[in-house]
């Protein structure tokens, strides 16, 4: 397996959505190609911090507030 | 066993089509409680493709007021979220062409950009690297990052990675074919990588607070 061909299916690999056989290709490579090995590690990291860290909150007065009003308009609907 | 688990698994109702039909009904309470389920999940993505709190406050309770009043044309083939997020991506679209006074705005823009398709950054991160860095750094961190990526790409890795939606549904939300969902989703995926690379490879993590302080 080439790099290129790794990159071709990182997304599946980070999915575990891989072949049995494809995996084995996959960890021999990854053995000897140090480069691939950070990016799925790091690629991997970098979905899991941004589905831990809520980056844009919601403070609980506007979301009180905003059901409210949405609430309200419904009501008015039927 | 696996026979037994997939006929399980097609036999199983979501819990929302329960609150759905319920709605349908006229009971209004089913609804509230439909809208307190997902209504963080509708405002991050409205504030994702807008850039705007208040625009993506608007797009929140218009979002939710459109599905109300069509939800007799709920099919039920689809999640009720998936079919949420349609119309929310739609609002929130029509709000940035009425910022761009008019002007055409679509999931497709600005995706020309090759940017982040091939890894350049090879340099490996810190054990735990957001632990560098306090809880209001690092949500700066994280907005920088991904608000520098074309909407068409945020919003997919945020449904897919964030929400957890399958590729399929992603898809369905969006208005986009699989293929695009997955080519989207790699290139959003190395992209936040590279960018938050800077921030966290091993060697040249900038220091901490409370570091520059000592």
């Amino acid at each position: 397996m080439t790099c290129t061909e790794f990159l071709a299916i990182l997304d599946d690999v980070i999915d575990e959505s891989i072949a049995a056989e494809t995996r084995t290709e996959i960890e021999t490579h990854l053995k000897k190609c140090g480069h691939c090995e950070v990016v799925l590690n790091t690629t991997r990291k970098t979905i899991e911090i941004f589905r831990c860290h809520e980056i844009y909150e919601l403070p609980t007065e506007v979301s009180e507030r905003l059901h409210t009003k949405i609430m309200d308009r419904c009501k008015k609907v039927r | 066993m696996s026979t037994i688990q997939s006929i399980a698994g097609q036999n199983e109702q979501h819990p929302d089509v329960a609150l759905v039909e319920r709605v349908r009904a006229g009971d209004i309470a089913a609804y509230d409680t439909l809208v307190r389920k997902y209504e963080r999940q509708i405002f991050r993505i409205a504030l994702h493709i807008t850039q705007n709190r208040e625009d993506a406050e608007d797009v929140m309770q218009d979002a939710f007021l459109k599905a109300y009043e069509k939800l007799d044309q709920f099919q039920g083939n689809s999640k009720f979220y998936t079919w949420l997020v349609r119309i929310a991506v739609n609002e929130s679209l029509m709000r940035l062409r009425k910022r761009r006074t008019g002007k055409l705005v679509s999931i497709d823009e600005d995706l020309k950009t090759e940017e982040g398709s091939v890894p350049r950054d090879f340099a490996d991160w810190a054990p735990n690297p957001e632990q560098n860095y306090n809880q209001s750094e690092l949500a700066e961190i994280l907005r920088k990052t991904i608000q520098g990526l074309p909407h068409g790409f945020r919003v997919v890795f945020v449904l897919r990675d964030v929400d957890r939606l399958s590729t399929e549904e992603t898809a369905e939300a969006l208005g986009l074919s699989v293929p695009a969902v997955k080519s989207r989703l790699l290139r959003a995926r190395l992209q936040l990588r590279e960018r938050l690379s800077r921030y966290f490879r091993r060697k040249s993590a900038p220091p901490t607070a409370q570091e520059k302080r000592s």
